[in-house]
C-alpha cells in the first residue's frame, strides 16, 4: 500500500481513502498517471518527505506528497 | 527632489529637509538602516530619547507599478537589541510618496506619556494629542480616525502592547479596507513608537502631486513586463492568490519541517485543519473573500477576509507564520480560534510570530495547558490591562517569558522568537536565521525557496552543502527588494525569470532618470547590510550571538531525525563583509 496526498490545486486528484496499492517498481511517473495528473502541473514531489524525481521508484509503505508550485511565508 | 520630515516628538518642530543626492537614490530598508547607522548611537537604550523611528516608502513607491507599495520601519530594536528594519504592506506607502515624502523621522522623547496623533497631507503636518485613544485597541482607534480625517486616509498605529511599551509590540498599518491587519510586526518597534509618545500617524494624499517619473515612456514599457513576471509565474499567478500564504502549512508539514509543540516534532497531525486549502474551503463556504490585496496594485493578492460562521469578518492578513506560530506550535488546532489570536494580536498591536512562541513558551511552563485554544484567547486580553503583571511578561515576548519563568526551551536568535521553518529540516533558511543582522527572520533570506519550494533552484535541506551560500546571496537580493517597495514575494517570480532583475534595474533607471544596472542592485543589498552589521557591532554583538539555541544541536528532530550542525565561524560565511 501506497499512502498518496495531493495538495493545493492537485488535491481533486487525491485517491479514495489516501491509498493506492503498491506493485513492484512503481515510479512516481506511474502514479501521476493512474491519478490522471498532468506531469507538468507537478512542482514538487515528497517520498518520506523527502524531495525526489519523478522517476523515482518506490517501496511498499512509502508516503507519497504531490504539490504543484507553490510558496508564501 | 523628495523629502524627508524631521518631526521632534517633545517639542512637536517639524523639520522638512530635501534628501541629499546619496539619500536621494535610496528607499524603504536602505533608507531606515542608513539613517539609523548615520544617527542613531549603537549603545543607546532603545526606548530612550536618543533611538530614531524611521518610516521610509520604497525606491517604486507611488508609481502605479504592480506590487510596489510596501513601507519600511526602522529603529534600535529594543526585543533585539540590533538594528531592525520591518516590512508592512498597507495603503500607507503608496500615499506618502505620492505627497513626495521618502522618509519620516520620529525623534527625542517627551518627558510624560502623551497619546499623539500625527496628520500629514499636502499643506503640511498637524500633531494633537489625542488622549481620548490612550489604550485602546488598533481597530477602534483606526474607526475613530477614520471618522474624524475621512475614509480614505492610510493608518499607521499602535495598540496597548506599543504604547505600554512591550517589547513584542507592532505597527500595524490599515488596509485598503480600513483594516488594521497589516504589520511591520518583528522587533518591537511599536515600543518604540509608544516610547514618542504617537499613537498614530495619518496620511492623506488627497490632491497631491503625482510621483515624478523622470521616464514615463520607458517606465511603462518595464511596468508592463514586471506585470506579465507576476501573472505568468505558478506561485505568485496562481498558488497566492487561490489559497494564500497558508498554503505552506501542508507542504512544509510533508517535508517534516513544520515546528511542532515548541519545536519538538517536524510534523503536525492536525495539519489538514489549518492548512490554506482549509481556510480557502472555510472562507468560500461562509461568504469571506478569498482572496485580496494588502495594497492597491497588488496583483499577487495573497490576503483574505477570514469569517466567521455568521459570516461576519474576524481577521485579515492571515498569514502561515501566524497559523503556526499560534497554531502547529502551540497545538491549537482550530482555525476559528487562530483568527481571533490574529485579531487579538492585530488589536492589541502584537507580532504574531513572536507571541505564537510566546504562548508555547507559557505552556512549557505550565500557565496553560497545550492545545487550549481558549486559554490562550483568554491570556491575551490580559494584555489590554496595562497592570496585568501576567499580560506584561506575555507582551514582552518568548525571550522575556522564558527568563519569567524559568524555561531553557526558547526558540530566538538574538532575543528574537524563530519563524515557522524548524532549522535542523530547511537548513539554508536556518543560516538566515542564525546570521541576519535582524535576529531570527525567515523574509531576510528565504531559503525555503531553495530547501523545499524549488524556486530559484534545488538545494538539500538536510544537509549543509551550498546552504551558507544561498542564505548569504538572498540575504543581499533581499536587502536590496526590501529598498525598492517591491513585496518580498515577488520573489518566487524573480528568481525564475531571466530578464527579471533588469526589468527591475530599467524600472529604477526610469523612475530616477539615472542608470541603474543589475550589479548597482546587488551592491545596494551589500551596502545596507554592512549598515547594519556596523550598527549591531557598535550595539555590542559579536559573532558569539550568530547561533541557534543549543537545543537545536543536540534534539534531533522527526522525522529526519537531523540535527542544527553549522559552527559559529562557519556560519561567519553567510554575511558580507
Amino acid at each position: 500500500m501506497l499512502e498518496v496526498k495531493c495538495f493545493a490545486t492537485l488535491q481533486d486528484h487525491t485517491p479514495e481513502g489516501g491509498k493506492i496499492d503498491y506493485r513492484p517498481g512503481l515510479t512516481v511517473r506511474d502514479v501521476l498517471k493512474m491519478l490522471d495528473i498532468p506531469e507538468e502541473e507537478v512542482k514538487v514531489v515528497f517520498v518520506n518527505g523527502e524531495y525526489k524525481d519523478l522517476d523515482t521508484s518506490l517501496q511498499d509503505g512509502d508516503r507519497l506528497g504531490l504539490f504543484p508550485a507553490v510558496g508564501g511565508g | 527632489m523628495d523629502k524627508l520630515i524631521r518631526i521632534n516628538t517633545k517639542t512637536n518642530e517639524v523639520v522638512v529637509e530635501d534628501l541629499s543626492e546619496e539619500m536621494s537614490l535610496l528607499g524603504g530598508r536602505a533608507l531606515t538602516s542608513k539613517i539609523i547607522r548615520q544617527e542613531v548611537p549603537g549603545n543607546c537604550h532603545p526606548l530612550g530619547a536618543s533611538n530614531k523611528l524611521v518610516i521610509a516608502t520604497g525606491m517604486l513607491s507611488g508609481t502605479p507599478l504592480a506590487n510596489s507599495g510596501r513601507i519600511s520601519v526602522g529603529a534600535k530594536s529594543p526585543l533585539t537589541g540590533g538594528i531592525k528594519e520591518a516590512n508592512s504592506g498597507g495603503v500607507f506607502s503608496q500615499k506618502m510618496a505620492k505627497l513626495g515624502l521618502r522618509g519620516l523621522v520620529l525623534e527625542d522623547k517627551p518627558e510624560e506619556k502623551t497619546t499623539k496623533v500625527i496628520y500629514i497631507n499636502k499643506d503640511g503636518v498637524q500633531i494633537e494629542n489625542m488622549p481620548e485613544l490612550a489604550n485602546l485597541g488598533t481597530y477602534e482607534t483606526s474607526n475613530k480616525l477614520f471618522e474624524k480625517y475621512g475614509s480614505k486616509v492610510g493608518i499607521l498605529v499602535i495598540g496597548p502592547a506599543g504604547e505600554n511599551l512591550r517589547l513584542a509590540a507592532s505597527i500595524q498599518f490599515t488596509d485598503p479596507k480600513g483594516r488594521p491587519a497589516r504589520a511591520a510586526g518583528r522587533g518591537g518597534l511599536g515600543a518604540v513608537m509608544g516610547s514618542k509618545g504617537i499613537k498614530a500617524i495619518v496620511i492623506d494624499d488627497k490632491d497631491a502631486p503625482r510621483v515624478k517619473i523622470a521616464d514615463t515612456e520607458a517606465f511603462k514599457a518595464a511596468a508592463k513586463r514586471w506585470a506579465e513576471i507576476l501573472q505568468k509565474h505558478a506561485v505568485t499567478g496562481q498558488g497566492l492568490p487561490s489559497f494564500g500564504t497558508a498554503i505552506l502549512i501542508n507542504i512544509i508539514n510533508e517535508a517534516g519541517a513544520l515546528p511542532t509543540k515548541n519545536f519538538r516534532f517536524g510534523r503536525f497531525e492536525k495539519a489538514a485543519d489549518v492548512s490554506g486549502e482549509k481556510m480557502a474551503e472555510l472562507i468560500q463556504k461562509r461568504g469571506g473573500v478569498v482572496a485580496e490585496g494588502c495594497h492597491p496594485g497588488c496583483i499577487i493578492r495573497c490576503s483574505q477576509a477570514y469569517v466567521d460562521e455568521n459570516g461576519e469578518y474576524i481577521t485579515s492578513g492571515f498569514e502561515y507564520e501566524t497559523i503556526w506560530a499560534l497554531g502547529p506550535n502551540t497545538l491549537i488546532d482550530n482555525l476559528d480560534e487562530l483568527a481571533q489570536l490574529d485579531r487579538l494580536c492585530d488589536d492589541l498591536g502584537l507580532d504574531t510570530i513572536e507571541t505564537g512562541n510566546t504562548i508555547a513558551v507559557a505552556m512549557e511552563a505550565g500557565v496553560l495547558s497545550w492545545g487550549d485554544g481558549q486559554a490562550a484567547i483568554e491570556l491575551l486580553k490580559r494584555i489590554y490591562d496595562p497592570n496585568d503583571y501576567l499580560g506584561r511578561i506575555i507582551a514582552n515576548g518568548s525571550a522575556f517569558t522564558g527568563e519569567a519563568f524559568g524555561i531553557d526551551r526558547v526558540p530566538v536568535v538574538k532575543r528574537q522568537a524563530l519563524p515557522a521553518y524548524d532549522p535542523r529540516s530547511v537548513k539554508g533558511v536556518g543560516v538566515t536565521y542564525a546570521t541576519s543582522p535582524m535576529g531570527a527572520d525567515h523574509t531576510a533570506g528565504y531559503a525555503v525557496c531553495q530547501n523545499i519550494l524549488k524556486v530559484g533552484g534545488d538545494i538539500n535541506p538536510l544537509k549543509k552543502e551550498g546552504n551558507i551560500e544561498v542564505s548569504k546571496n538572498l540575504q543581499i537580493a533581499t536587502a536590496a527588494i526590501d529598498a525598492t517597495g517591491f513585496c518580498l514575494f515577488v520573489a518566487f517570480a524573480v528568481l525564475d525569470t531571466e530578464d527579471a532583475m533588469d526589468t527591475i534595474a530599467k524600472l529604477l533607471s526610469a523612475r530616477f532618470g539615472k542608470t541603474f544596472t543589475v550589479d548597482d542592485i546587488v551592491n545596494l543589498g551589500i551596502n545596507t547590510l554592512k549598515d547594519e552589521l556596523a550598527f549591531n557591532k557598535d550595539a555590542g554583538f559579536t559573532k558569539a550571538q550568530d547561533q541557534l539555541p543549543e537545543f537545536f544541536s543536540k534534539e534531533p528532530l522527526p522525522p529526519h531525525n537531523t540535527v542544527w550542525d553549522f559552527s559559529i565561524d562557519e556560519l561567519q560565511a553567510a554575511k558580507v563583509n
